[in-house]
């Protein structure tokens, strides 16, 4: 058994050398063997790191005292010493003191609890509003007032699908990077509101001390005011299906005037990217966007071979039912989803083109090439359906 | 009674009639013994633990390593999803139940339980349940991915799977409203004369206190579920909020079963190391009657304090508030435990025995998972730790370290009374250390992942958390195949190897199981003894 033991122990440290060889701390993630919480950009997280001392402290404390007791009493009173049991068996003003004092302990725990609480829970007079939406499994971002007002995008995992299958080394933000992260200026009160699509979803960072369920059908708020410029990392922090591990949330915090640029310039790329629903597409344009869109949005469940998981996610290739069929049938369940099922409707996450042009791409790839009615579907099918 | 003339039979003297004791397979699948009932119970639910472990092992060995290696997150959900279930409801919950069973009636002195093919039925529900857990991995889509809290709307997403663990919960919660019921009527009624409520053994008194908490949060998680099947098939919109629902509100439901839910897998493992502690002490408990009133705190607090898992859905401030006070509450009935069992050791004259060994151990890491339930009782600490694994190790604390601890103490300390044979000693003390120590090997440094923002339930994680996980997934080896020897320890007992257990091998100075012979006969105490 010691040789095994042995034999483990070797082991352990040996691949523990090996991995903290390769990896380096995250800046705005976790650092290689993190033992604390992180220290924060925002008084509450700042707030949090001292509460959770000051319990820690208590906590060992009594620990001490109460072991202290129990070990003294296991080394002198032990059998083997030739200890004669004594007979006492209550004392009525002992068992009250110790009543007593861990009441007053917590009470004094409650109090500074009780001032975060509060301060956690006050949303008011933000200086800027974002929208927050959960799907399955990205985030959404919505500005509702400042200078970006109106801006809207995705956030998807940027870590690509090599290094998560191992087919690639892991770089030093895996799993915690995204493609578009949320910006917002410094030392500003940003209100997040927060809501799902789907199912519930958890937006979190543990540097601002921000940790808000996403309840689908319902709002919920919280805020923080981020003391440093600089990038900062969460994950997606309740259970909501197969990739809850592949949805992380990247904020940017930077100084007013690189926002007001950063805001100007989403705008006029949203402009830009405003798409004429009644373009005329040729087939060729529509499957390559549309593989694209396939790739961000449907790859997940639907796989890039198009056969889904069997018995989970349904297959596309050589599907009948949908995309094998007239086109109409397949428009209406991109827009609205399938409900009972985790096939979302995408009215509002895609544009007429995206869905045109992911539909059309279904349509001929894999071997569904040339089989079913309608291979190419035009934005304005789309939006005649919409 | 004493009014009633009734020709008095001695039990010594061989007269024919129903209670003969059945051989074969009929013994079993007809048993009404409370003593096969209990032994039924405990082998099943070592199989169950087993079957838990299993699944938990594969979870440990997917996160050895950061990327994805050996299970598709779809697989790997299923793991964690089934591995709490089967661990609550298939092993805790009816180890629980199987001990009440054997040594309920000895403790008050009562000939079996209040209703005998009752407990019959309540067992045998128990395999249909398992069974339907087990199976739905086969089904389409495999089992239930969804946790075990089977949080709406995500478990309405599910496959097939889901409903068999739907109906699986289903039948494990009749089960265990039947025992409970059992044990509440034997407890209430069947005692020995003279053996007061304030006499009573601690551990039935912990049982009647939970067999009223089942009583009460059973049918709760019933209907939680229920909704979630109508939900699901029947077009009912319980939570979805296009229909007027609300997701939250299954949570609501949930942990007003789930908390009391803790307490039930924690308050009859508090009155078996209030039975072994004294015993090894040579010195009676302490504060029998505090002990007492601590229990009923406990269970009456448990069902004030459930929102305190879902401070994260955000609740309004004075909610937020009522529940983290509430919580801290829990800790002062709980804190009272400890010390007397502290000060039941103090100026004994102990000894280490295995089942000694184990209550120690109980008290010391049961106590670490309460510390850090007073940490998460805080709420702005809470928000920043909750669904991390900070969360995974502080449960781990209290049901592994606390429940299974205490039921491995209990095992050995009752393990003579059983076989009729003393377990291998050295063999036991093995046992302990090898456990104590894998377990902390396995689950402290889930703290620190928890800390440094790891959250739980995820098939992969950043590479920066690799080291603590490894360690942890050596630990949790070490710690499943460490029950083997448990597993073996008792085999040999009972398997008639090992020197002779005499009635009251430990020299108990009270205890009714104590004055009947090892091993217990079939029938016992069918006139029951007088306490004075």
């Amino acid at each position: 058994m010691k040789k095994l033991r042995g034999l483990l122990g070797t082991c352990a440290w040996l691949w523990m050398a090996v991995a903290s060889a390769q990896v380096k701390d995250m800046p705005g993630g976790p650092r290689v063997n993190q033992l604390n919480l992180h220290p924060g950009v925002t008084v509450i997280s700042h707030d949090i790191m001292w509460l959770n001392w000051m319990i820690m402290i208590i906590c060992t404390v009594i620990f001490i005292g109460v072991f202290g007791t129990m070990i003294y009493s296991i080394i002198m009173h032990r059998k083997s010493r030739g200890a004669v049991p004594s007979k006492f068996h209550e004392h009525t003003g002992i068992e009250i003191t110790w009543t007593v004092i861990p009441f007053l302990i917590i009470i004094g725990m409650a109090l500074p609890a009780t001032k975060t609480v509060v301060a956690m829970k006050d949303t008011s007079s933000p200086d800027l509003t974002v929208k927050v939406t959960g799907y399955q499994w990205k985030w959404g971002y919505d500005y509702l007032d400042g200078p970006a007002s109106g801006v809207h995008f995705l956030s998807n995992l940027k870590t690509p699908q090599a290094q998560i299958d191992g087919k690639a080394p892991k770089d030093n933000f895996y799993l915690l990077e995204v493609d578009k992260p949320l910006v917002v200026p410094v030392n500003k009160k940003v209100r997040i509101i927060v809501t799902a699509d789907d199912v519930i979803h958890s937006w979190s960072v543990p540097d601002f001390g921000v940790k808000q369920d996403a309840i689908p059908g319902f709002l919920r708020d919280t805020w923080f005011r981020a003391q440093k410029t600089g990038t900062y990392r969460g994950q997606c922090s309740e259970l909501c299906g197969k990739n809850h591990a592949f949805m992380p949330i990247v904020v940017k915090v930077v100084s007013d005037a690189d926002y007001t640029k950063w805001a100007t310039a989403q705008k006029q790329a949203l402009l830009a990217s405003a798409e004429d629903p009644n373009k005329k597409w040729s087939k060729e344009d529509l499957i390559a966007h549309g593989k694209q869109v396939f790739t961000t949005n449907c790859v997940a469940c639907h796989q890039a071979n198009g056969k889904g998981i069997p018995g989970t996610f349904p297959a596309l290739d050589g599907d009948a039912k949908y995309v094998l069929a007239p086109m109409k049938g397949q428009i209406l369940t991109v827009l609205n989803g399938h409900p009972g099922t985790a096939m979302p409707a995408w009215r509002s996450q895609l544009n007429d083109t995206q869905i045109a042009a992911v539909i059309t791409y279904t349509r001929n790839a894999w071997g569904n090439a040339g089989k079913g009615k309608d291979p190419v579907v035009q934005p304005s099918d789309v939006k005649a359906l919409r | 009674m004493s009014s009633v003339t009734i020709d008095h039979v001695p039990p010594s003297v061989g007269h024919d009639h129903a209670h003969e004791k059945p051989y074969g397979w009929r013994r079993w699948l007809f048993a009404t013994n409370h003593k096969d009932i209990g032994t039924m119970y405990l082998i099943f639910s070592f199989c169950m633990l087993l079957e838990g472990g299993v699944l938990a092992l594969l979870i440990r060995t997917e996160l050895f390593e950061p990327g994805i290696q050996f299970f598709q997150p779809e697989l790997f959900n299923q793991f964690t999803s089934m591995h709490g279930l089967i661990m609550i409801f298939g092993a805790i919950m009816p180890a629980f139940v199987g001990f009440a069973n054997w040594m309920i009636p000895l403790q008050i002195g009562a000939s079996d339980m209040a209703f005998a093919r009752m407990n019959n039925f309540s067992f045998w529900l128990l395999p249909v349940g398992a069974t339907l857990m087990t199976v739905s991995f086969f089904v389409p889509g495999g089992a239930q991915a969804a946790g075990w809290t089977m949080y709406a709307p995500l478990s309405l997403q599910m496959g097939p799977g889901m409903d068999f663990a739907i109906f699986a919960v289903h039948i494990l919660g009749a089960s265990s409203i039947m025992g409970a019921i059992n044990i509440i009527v034997t407890i209430l009624n069947l005692r020995a004369p003279g053996m007061t409520l304030m006499k009573m053994p601690m551990f039935c008194w912990t049982w009647l206190v939970t067999a009223y908490l089942l009583l009460a949060v059973m049918p709760v998680l019933a209907a939680s579920v229920t909704m979630l099947l109508t939900d699901r098939h029947f077009g009912t919109t319980f939570f979805n909020a296009a229909g007027g629902g609300d997701p939250v509100l299954y949570q609501h439901v949930f942990w007003f079963f789930g908390h009391p839910e803790v307490y039930i897998m924690i308050l009859p493992a508090f009155g078996m190391i209030s039975e072994v502690i004294p015993v090894f002490a040579r010195k009676k408990l302490f504060g029998y009657s505090s002990m007492v009133y601590a229990v009923c705190a406990i269970a009456i607090l448990s069902f004030l304090v459930w929102a305190h898992h879902m401070f994260a859905t955000g609740m309004p401030v004075t909610a937020q508030l009522f529940f983290m006070y509430a919580t801290m509450l829990i800790s002062i009935p709980t804190g009272v435990k400890v010390f007397n069992w502290v000060a039941t050791m103090w100026r004994g004259s102990m000894t280490f025995e295995t089942p000694m060994l184990f209550a120690i151990g109980f008290i010391f890491v049961f106590t670490i998972g309460g510390f850090t339930g007073l940490v998460l009782a805080l709420a702005p600490v809470d928000i920043q730790l909750t669904d991390t694994f900070y969360v995974v190790a502080h449960f781990h604390y209290v049901l592994v370290a606390g429940s299974l601890f205490a039921m491995f103490s209990a095992a050995y300390y009752w393990l003579p009374k059983w076989s009729g044979r003393m377990y291998d000693e050295k063999l036991g003390k093995w046992h302990f250390w090898m456990t104590m120590i894998s377990f902390n090997v396995a689950f402290f440094p889930m703290h620190f992942l928890g800390l440094a923002g790891m959250p739980r339930r995820v098939a992969d994680y950043p590479a920066q958390f690799t080291d603590f996980n490894q360690i942890s997934t050596i630990g949790a080896f070490w710690f499943g195949l460490s029950q083997i020897l448990f597993m073996y320890v008792v085999l040999k007992a009972f398997s008639g190897r090992g020197e002779k257990a005499s009635a009251n091998p430990w020299g108990a100075e009270q205890g009714l199981e104590w004055t009947v012979p090892s091993p217990a006969p079939f029938h016992t105490f069918t006139t029951p003894p007088e306490v004075n």
